[in-house]
């Protein structure tokens, strides 16, 4: 870690000549060590804040960084390398990709831009590739319609490398696993535990103060839980949301949520609601203390009312 | 002339398809001036010619549907007509129009006078935010729509259910019922659900670079003691797992079967019947 400490106490460099003047680095926190996270404040993906509502993180070895997600934009992107490499002069050997949403992703095209001198292999998921080639278009018209971006910032960079099962990376004087998840969030939710300080990456298997978004399956995210409730870890970072020390009680509050959403669901199928019915009742008092729950608790009980149905 | 109009439809489906092949150039924000919109004229055009058009017709024909669709994939729509189905004045044709999406017209339905009720919930994708229009034709050719805005976006191209290797293994199966009691030339509501990928065409697997094969219901026809009461040709528009809830009249002579034949883009045909103790 002596390198670590040696760069944070160096001053601030100047941005190269090739970034704009105006990017300002990312905020980032020091929550173990060597462990970074950006934990920007709950919101929607929007213009507004330019993207940048997603938890991102990154992990300094002796020889190599491992970056958890890239950020919400091209511009996110940047300012998050140059968080980065504020803190650290070690190179940059891993970009992994918790799952396949654009606030987690979009800054994926800032990390490649180093690709000729060297750029990171990008993991993820297995399934993620497939997942973004079938939300490509969408992706690139929401940055048309909202974002308003060119097209030079719509770039959609994946992943080299897809993970199946758990893969070790070796960052030099400490290693993290990847755990690539059966359907839960997503069907290509991705874990990032750093064994030397028990940190756990959950990306957006863990909410916090954000309403969980179901866009997986809910029986397959309760059974992550499970799993993820019994294993030994120090700190948490939620996809959204403050970070936890607090083990595995910070998956509680999520819980609660899914449950609901679980319990009340398949009651008003059983009680011959239709999906519009459900989508009107469902989970109405355990969404409220979330925040964002006007966005997404409904999209959340029509997903679940489809994936239920059939039981 | 059935036969032959049914042909035309078809033709129709085939032909709107093409006109939307290519991305809309200017997306929408709003849901100003329904009117206007470039593909909903040449749907119109290739469907109804000259025809006149009663619009807003929200007093014969209502289409709900959200503002803000919560999931692309999964849109609930559900069309009703205030026009009794009666022998010799009823609803015969509702076409479901969703003007952004690939293949814009997503559901022809046919009713009769045994329907009861000319209405019909069904679940839609939606690819981008759009235009969706319902147009009922009564039995005396004249035709009435009433349009909603929705935004939504994504919803063609998404894997289905979320997990694309567990769709197919269930192919055909489906569930069916009847919700209460069923009285004798009273409207009774009937649910058919049908597991079914629907893959639209439009979804890649970006390790092959191959697009997942379009394969998707697209007739579903319903008879009541061998009466029709509803049938309808459908597009991959329709969610995965086709749900459909609609209306059908007990007649008292009949023996009481109510049958459903399904027809997919691959010709593979299921079918399902529920045996109805007679209405008294």
């Amino acid at each position: 870690m002596a390198a670590v400490l040696v760069a944070l106490a160096l001053p601030l460099r100047a941005a190269p000549d090739s970034l704009p003047a105006a990017l300002e680095p990312l905020a980032a926190t020091q929550i173990a060590s060597g462990v970074f996270v950006h934990t920007p404040p709950v919101a929607e993906w929007a213009p507004e804040n330019g993207g940048d509502v997603a938890n991102l993180g990154f992990i300094v070895g002796s020889r190599c960084v491992a970056v958890i997600d890239s950020g919400g934009s091209l511009d996110g992107g940047r300012r998050w390398k140059a968080a980065i490499e504020r803190v650290t002069r070690v190179p940059i050997c891993y970009l992994i990709n918790t799952h396949v949403h654009p606030d987690h992703l979009m800054g994926n095209a800032a990390f490649r831009s180093s690709a000729a001198a060297g750029g990171p292999e990008i993991l993820a998921h297995a399934k993620l590739a497939s997942s973004l080639g079938a939300r490509e278009r969408y992706i690139v018209q929401a940055l048309q319609r909202d974002f308003k971006l060119p097209a030079a910032e719509q770039t959609i960079v994946y992943p080299t490398r897809g993970i199946e099962g758990s893969v070790d990376l070796d960052l030099g004087g400490r290693t993290i696993t990847l755990t690539a998840w059966a359907t839960a969030h997503t069907d290509n939710d991705l874990t990032v535990l750093d064994r030397s300080t028990r940190t756990l990456f959950l990306g957006d298997l863990l909410f916090a103060g954000h309403i969980p978004v179901l866009d997986g399956k809910l029986r397959g995210w309760l059974t992550a839980m499970d799993d993820l409730r019994r294993q030994d870890v120090a700190i948490a970072v939620p996809g959204h949301g403050p970070t936890s020390g607090n083990w595995p009680q910070a998956l509680d509050a999520q819980r609660r949520y899914l449950d609901a959403l679980l319990t009340e669901t398949k009651a008003a199928i059983a009680a011959g609601a239709t999906i519009q019915q459900a989508v009107d009742k469902v989970g109405t008092e355990a969404a409220k203390p979330w925040a964002l729950a006007d966005l997404f608790h409904k999209r959340n009980v029509t997903t679940a009312y489809a994936e239920l149905e059939w039981e | 002339m059935t036969r032959l109009h049914r042909r035309t439809v078809l033709l129709t489906l085939a032909g709107a398809a093409v006109v939307t092949a290519h991305p809309a150039l200017a997306q929408l924000k709003t849901g100003d001036n329904p009117d206007a919109s470039p593909v909903w004229q040449k749907v119109r055009a290739s469907l109804f010619g000259d025809k006149p058009i009663t619009s807003p017709a929200d007093d014969l024909i209502e289409l709900e549907a959200p503002l803000r669709a919560e999931d692309a994939a999964i849109v609930p729509v559900a069309i009703r007509t205030r026009y009794p189905q009666k022998a010799d004045r009823y609803v015969e044709k509702v076409w479901l129009v969703i003007d952004n999406n690939p293949s814009p017209i997503s559901a022809v339905f046919n009713f009769t006078p045994a329907s009861g009720r000319a209405d019909v919930e069904t679940r839609v994708r939606v690819d981008e935010y759009t235009h969706m229009r319902a147009i009922a034709q009564t039995n005396d050719g004249k035709l009435y729509m009433t349009t909603r805005f929705v935004k939504a976006s994504g919803g063609c191209s998404a894997p289905p259910g979320k997990d694309q290797a567990s769709a197919l293994a269930t192919l055909g199966k489906m569930r069916f019922k009847v919700e209460g009691e069923v009285k004798a030339n009273q409207p009774a509501l009937a649910q058919l659900m049908i597991s079914h990928p629907n893959n639209s065409g439009l979804a890649m697997d970006q390790l092959t670079r191959q697009f997942t094969p379009a394969h998707f219901v697209r007739r579903v026809n319903v008879s009541y003691g061998g009466q029709p009461v509803i049938s309808a040709d459908l597009d991959f528009s329709i969610s995965e797992n086709p749900n459909l809830r609609f209306y059908f009249t007990a007649n008292g002579k009949a023996d009481g079967e109510l049958k459903v034949d399904v027809v997919d883009s691959n010709d593979l045909k299921f079918e399902t019947s529920l045996k109805l103790a007679s209405p008294a």
